[in-house]
């Protein structure tokens, strides 16, 4: 079995967000770099359990410049046989988009999995482009998955609840939480990742048809106004008649 | 044209559907067009997608898309959309919407914007919106400039208004490809609002002490008929549905009004809600990190404080 992994790098969840001096650009200086954590704890981790189970490859594909190495090494680590990095900037969704299915296109992988969306952009909009581009099923926050044959059985969250489907392999998916869980790489899987095969390939031309015009910072907060635990009335009378959301 | 796809899941529309359609219309001002609803698979009267402000509404009631499949929806929506020369198509940032907006992007070759929280403002031919960002930590102004644009729209960034008349739908034919997903279950809880469309979440976390003592929460949320969620240790621990997690490896949401009970705010939990309205926040720690998000706090012993509030909401639900 053939299986792709799609992974971003984000910055870390506790990171300051800052932007550079005209707000068109997010500034990296000083921030911590992660492997987006679901495609990390959710995609990754159940695809590596899948192919040690069944047998098969995986390869991951992140779409950044070399600077991203260190995350691509730690998915090699945590159970990826080997990684494809496309050099360029991950200039916006539909962009990375393009260059993933480019490289899938000929490649007949059997599973391409995503995390459900970023930390960065929440955007969400990665995995159902590159199923349009293979022309492809897309099953979108999915907290299991299980293989019979070419059969893949999975719960996939909804509003309020789970709707549990089949559809026959190849297909894209997003991953959820329920998934898997958060492997943790050990230091023989740290040594093997260091010679695991990493390729790089030029990124293909792409025109997209968004792109971020500025950014800004929320207004910060006034600063939360304590209540009087036996003022519970007060705080009814705040929320209709200063807050006005009752 | 700006085509609206109104979303029924299980032939019924949610408060998303009206609230895409509510913005479709504003759109629609904007470009001096009009406003098209369109609904997929067997649905109960599409017609009151005109009191939001559609024009016309279309209804494909082919049985094949009574199951949400990404490929045929966007098949459907795409075929809609040339058939009628639509400029922007609009759909509800939902899990169905989210798995359709970027592969109409891509069939375009458009512009998208996923999860937009405002109208649009024109910058010659193209729109500018925006969204946030960084898990709520900023907010992003995208430039969409395709021949077509697609805007899925996050829950609660616009008031659902009806402003117009119902409009009789108008049954719209198209030849679908098979469908490949094979639905097997539905499992939901019907009569209860789905956290990211709900406009009040009561929330409570490991304060709670144990699985049992979620009665006052749960009254608490009927009396304000709001939707109750959780933090992640609680729906780690088995105490609630994994389904009503909220935060970061949760469902993000941005309601009106989030009570936050016993729960000390960590950074993953803020993410998936610091987008809320109001944020009120009960814990016995004063120096949990919460209240530093808070608009409104107390301090004290949540046993005690949950119930006055209840009564507080009742007396006040009584009197207005």
């Amino acid at each position: 079995m053939k299986l792709l992994v799609c992974i971003s790098q984000t910055p870390d969840t506790t990171a300051k967000i800052s932007f550079n001096a005209d707000n068109t650009e997010f500034n990296n200086a000083g921030v911590q770099f992660i492997m987006n954590p679901y495609d990390e704890w959710y995609a990754l981790v159940r695809a590596c359990e899948l192919k040690e189970a069944l047998g098969g490859t995986v390869t991951v594909i992140n779409v950044g410049p070399a600077t991203n190495e260190t995350t691509i090494r730690k998915a090699l680590a945590i159970g990826a046989d080997d990684a494809v990095r496309i050099d360029s900037d991950p200039k916006s969704a539909g962009f990375v988009a393009k260059q993933i299915a480019e490289y899938a296109k000929n490649a007949q992988f059997d599973l391409i999995f995503f995390g459900k969306e970023t930390i960065d952009y929440n955007g969400s909009e990665v995995g159902a482009m590159v199923a349009e581009y293979l022309d492809l099923p897309f099953v979108s926050y999915a907290s299991k998955l299980d293989l019979n044959g070419t059969v893949a059985t999975l719960e996939r969250d909804i509003e309020g609840g789970v709707e549990v489907l089949e559809v026959d392999l190849p297909f894209v998916l997003s991953a959820a939480k329920g998934m898997a869980e958060q492997r943790i790489p050990n230091m023989r899987g740290i040594m093997t990742a260091r010679t695991k095969p990493l390729t790089e390939i030029p990124a293909v031309a792409f025109d997209g048809f968004e792109k971020v015009s500025q950014f800004t910072l929320p207004p910060a907060k006034a600063g939360v106004k304590l209540i009087d635990p036996n003022e519970m009335v007060e705080l009814v009378r705040l929320l209709h008649e200063e807050a006005k959301v009752i | 044209m700006v085509l609206v796809f109104a979303e029924s899941p299980r032939g019924h529309f949610k408060k998303s559907a009206f609230e895409a359609v509510t913005y479709g219309k504003k759109v629609a001002e904007l470009l001096g067009t009009d406003c098209v609803a369109l609904t997929l698979g067997p649905v109960d009267d599409a017609s009151v997608l005109g009191t939001y402000g559609a024009k016309r509404v279309l209804n494909l009631p082919d049985a094949s898309l009574t199951h949400f499949d990404s490929q045929l929806y966007t098949q459907a929506i795409a075929d809609a959309s040339k058939q009628l020369g639509a400029q922007v198509v609009i759909l509800g940032h939902t899990t169905t919407g989210k798995s359709v907006a970027g592969r109409l992007a891509v069939r375009f070759q458009g512009g998208l914007i996923s999860g937009a929280t405002g109208l649009p403002v024109l910058a010659g031919k193209n729109l500018l919106v925006e969204k946030t960002v960084f898990s709520g930590k900023a907010v992003a102004q995208y430039e969409l400039s395709g021949a077509v644009n697609v805007i899925s729209l996050m829950g609660n960034a616009v008031k659902p208004e009806q402003t117009g008349s119902a409009v009789a739908p108008e049954t719209l034919t198209l030849a679908l490809n098979a469908s490949k997903i094979r639905v097997k279950e539905v499992k939901t809880q019907e009569g209860t609002v789905p956290l990211p469309e709900a406009e009040i979440v009561v929330s409570a976390g490991r304060g709670m002490k144990d699985p049992g003592n979620w009665g006052i929460v749960e009254d608490l949320a009927t009396t304000l008929g709001a939707t109750t969620a959780c933090s992640r240790p609680v729906a780690d621990s088995h105490w609630r549905p994994h389904h009503e997690h909220v935060g970061q490896t949760g469902i993000a949401i941005r309601p009106n009004l989030y009570i936050a009970i016993g729960i000390s705010g960590a950074i993953q939990h803020l993410a998936g809600v610091n987008n809320s309205k109001v944020i009120v926040v009960i814990n016995k720690d004063p120096e949990a990190p919460f209240f530093k998000a808070a608009d409104y706090g107390v301090v004290g012993d949540l046993f005690e404080i949950v119930p006055r509030l209840n009564e507080a909401f009742k007396q006040f639900k009584a009197a207005n």
